[in-house]
């Protein structure tokens, strides 16, 4: 699995710096293409999507809270590393900002500002925060999790969602300005551009904003589905079957619904922190509980309990939303004068959700079900397994290896 | 042989309605020993009691010289009492082999032998090991389940009503395997309607009637019992 990811790494980041060793590549491959735009945002939302998956399709816990500890994630991300020279800049309504420092300069005044000192302490800042953002989103969901995970479906979602809420109404809360700059965004902390390796006039000589996300995005997914396999990962998957059988088998409910919402919320966290990044930005009206819906329609849609599935219905969630779907958005006036009817400002969202809908009726299981994506070289189970046709294809197979072992051992004979 | 389990006036009630109603009962080492009685006589109460699945309302439960009253399940598990639930609750979603290791999920050590040793009981487990647990027959469902409470390595292995919706044939079959594992060392609490099945590979019986026992014995003792024979055989009179 490692592998495909590593593959996948290369063949972004091959994508993305394209432009810059042949020019004259195609609109679509220029840095400023919505297919960068598609990638960036879409390698973000998967990691929260895979994170909903885990509560929602791997515990069974129905949680709708996710953007609230993105927002956590962001703004503890965003507090932590705006530099000390943009502070009074960002925060001019409030006169300052309480913390006067940012991780980047801390490591910066260890490893130096310029060059590759200053690289490093941007890597290491930027990735501190990114961890401490996971941090404070957790430890967020432990103090909400104590009352909250005694509640079972609906009710669950709906303190969840509550809370999401009050967390927006708090950020934007004018007197924690000096801290989180009330209404107003917190910018001018670095994002994914920020790592893209320029020479000394500034020219780009190495793009990695696409990279960069992926990365980060692949390792907490890899982390994720680790963690699924393991007796842990059983355990959840149990919960969701059937508690008190899980119970009656020596699981105890409360340590592991707390678990799965605790590491779900770091990585909701994290998957913020990535948010702000991409958005270049930190604005807690962004965090509405649309942001969640807009999450939770990527997990159904991808197949409730499929990692696989989560990440390949967020891309193609982000590309139509991002991309595919915009031409619904502008007015069209073919050669011959006809102007097309209904296309307008808004338009995309109505042929969106009737897509959305008939995804919903017709294909409930979504698009993977709760199936994986099985690729030569990662361990699925071994043949005969679930899906009948593939199953007998594979025990065929199978058997005709058996076979082959035998003749071939005779003949040794 | 010592007790195992003693029970000692147990009283559970949900919501003001006794279920149970001062049950005193033991199970020595190495029996089997099953709890009869009608539908809501207070077996599974009993049961969901010692288990940790309900708090009693009163009275003890001793388990190998410890006081286990109103302990979690999780504790229970770890001192050796496995439970194979009412209905099988196996986990629909996951393979056979993912819901044998369920079963062991307070253990530590390697599976690799028991799992073995539960394939050997139930061979039709092993061909279905990577199948998900609801695509089963009901029968192959209570293998998974007993196979299951099985790799918990239980000191006292309690069944709730393991031949519930199962046909005759496969009946026999379940009860010929409690029969085995109970050779092979482990103690068994068997709860059953099905009277005449645990009757015959029973120990010791105790008759459960409204919450508190009325009749208890052999298991031959009882088979041979004109009022059991009326009320739970239906064979009375012949």
């Amino acid at each position: 699995m490692a592998g495909y990811i590593c593959l996948i790494l290369l063949i972004v980041t091959i994508l993305e710096n394209l432009s810059t060793f042949i020019p004259g590549v195609p609109q679509v491959l220029q840095p400023t293409s919505p297919l960068f735009t598609v990638l960036k945002k879409g390698a973000v939302y998967s990691l929260v999507a895979v994170s909903m998956n885990l509560l929602n399709g791997f515990t069974g816990l129905f949680s709708l809270g996710q953007a609230g500890f993105m927002l956590l994630g962001a703004y503890t991300y965003a507090i932590l590393t705006v530099p000390a020279s943009m502070k009074d800049q960002v925060y001019y309504l409030f006169g300052g900002c309480l913390l006067k420092s940012s991780l980047v300069d801390m490591f910066g005044a260890v490893f130096g500002t310029s060059g590759a000192g200053g690289a490093v302490a941007m890597v290491l800042g930027v990735l501190l925060a990114i961890i401490l953002a996971g941090c404070v989103a957790a430890f967020f969901a432990y103090l909400i999790g104590l009352p909250v995970l005694r509640l079972k479906s609906d009710y669950l979602a709906i303190a969840t969602l509550g809370f999401a809420e009050i967390i927006r109404a708090i950020f934007q809360w004018q007197k924690l300005g000096r801290v989180t700059n009330g209404a107003n965004m917190i910018k001018g902390f670095p994002t994914f551009s920020s790592f893209n390796i320029t020479d000394g006039s500034g020219g780009v000589v190495l793009r990695l904003s696409v990279f960069v996300p992926f990365l980060l995005a692949s390792v907490c997914i890899l982390l994720i589905v680790l963690l699924i396999h393991s007796s842990y990962g059983r355990a959840f998957k149990s919960i969701r079957d059937d508690e008190i059988a899980s119970e009656a088998m020596g699981i105890s409910l409360s340590k592991h619904k707390m678990l799965s919402f605790v590491i779900s919320s770091f990585f909701a966290g994290i998957g913020g922190a990535l948010f702000a990044m991409y958005v270049a930005n930190a604005q807690a009206k962004a965090f509405t509980s649309t942001m969640t819906y807009e999450i939770l329609l990527i997990v159904v849609v991808g197949g409730i309990g499929s990692i696989s599935g989560s990440v390949i219905a967020t891309f193609l969630y982000v590309a139509c939303s991002e991309w595919w779907l915009r031409f619904l958005d502008s007015e069209m006036v073919l050669s011959n004068g006809f102007k097309v009817p209904l296309l307008r400002n808004g338009f995309r969202m109505v042929v969106f959700s009737v897509v959305i809908m008939v995804i919903v009726l017709f294909f409930s299981h979504g698009i993977m079900g709760e199936k994986e994506l099985r690729l030569p070289g990662i361990n699925g189970r071994p043949a005969g397994s679930k899906g009948a046709g593939k199953g007998k294809k594979d025990g065929a197979a199978a058997a005709k290896a058996v076979k082959e072992e035998k003749s071939s051992d005779d003949q040794e004979d | 042989m010592g007790e195992i389990l003693q029970i000692k006036d147990l009283q559970v009630s949900y919501g003001g309605i006794d279920a149970v109603r001062g049950i005193s009962f033991n199970v020595r080492e190495g029996e089997i020993v099953t709890l009869i009685g009608a539908n809501g006589a207070g077996k599974s109460s009993t049961l969901r009691a010692i288990s940790g699945l309900v708090k009693p309302r009163g009275g003890s439960i001793v388990f190998n010289g410890d006081d286990i009253t109103g302990l979690d399940p999780t504790a229970v598990v770890s001192k050796g009492l496995m439970m194979v639930p009412e209905g099988r609750k196996i986990f629909p979603n996951l393979t056979v082999l993912e819901n044998l290791r369920i079963g062991a999920y307070l253990r530590k050590d390697q599976l690799d032998s028991d799992i073995e040793m539960v394939y050997n009981y139930f061979p039709r487990l092993k061909e279905r090991s990577w199948q998900a647990g609801g695509t089963l027959s009901g029968g192959e469902q209570q293998m998974l389940a007993v196979g299951r409470a099985l790799m918990g390595r239980p000191k006292l292995l309690m069944m709730d009503e393991p031949s519930l919706g199962l046909a005759p044939i496969v009946v026999q079959g379940i009860f010929e395997i409690i029969e085995q594992i109970h050779k092979a060392g482990t103690t068994v609490l068997l709860i059953e309607q099905n009277a005449n099945m645990a009757l015959h590979v029973a120990d010791r019986a105790y008759v459960i009637e409204n919450g508190r026992i009325s009749m208890e014995g052999t298991g031959k003792d009882l088979l041979e019992d004109e009022n059991v024979k009326a009320a739970y055989l239906g064979t009375a009179g012949k």
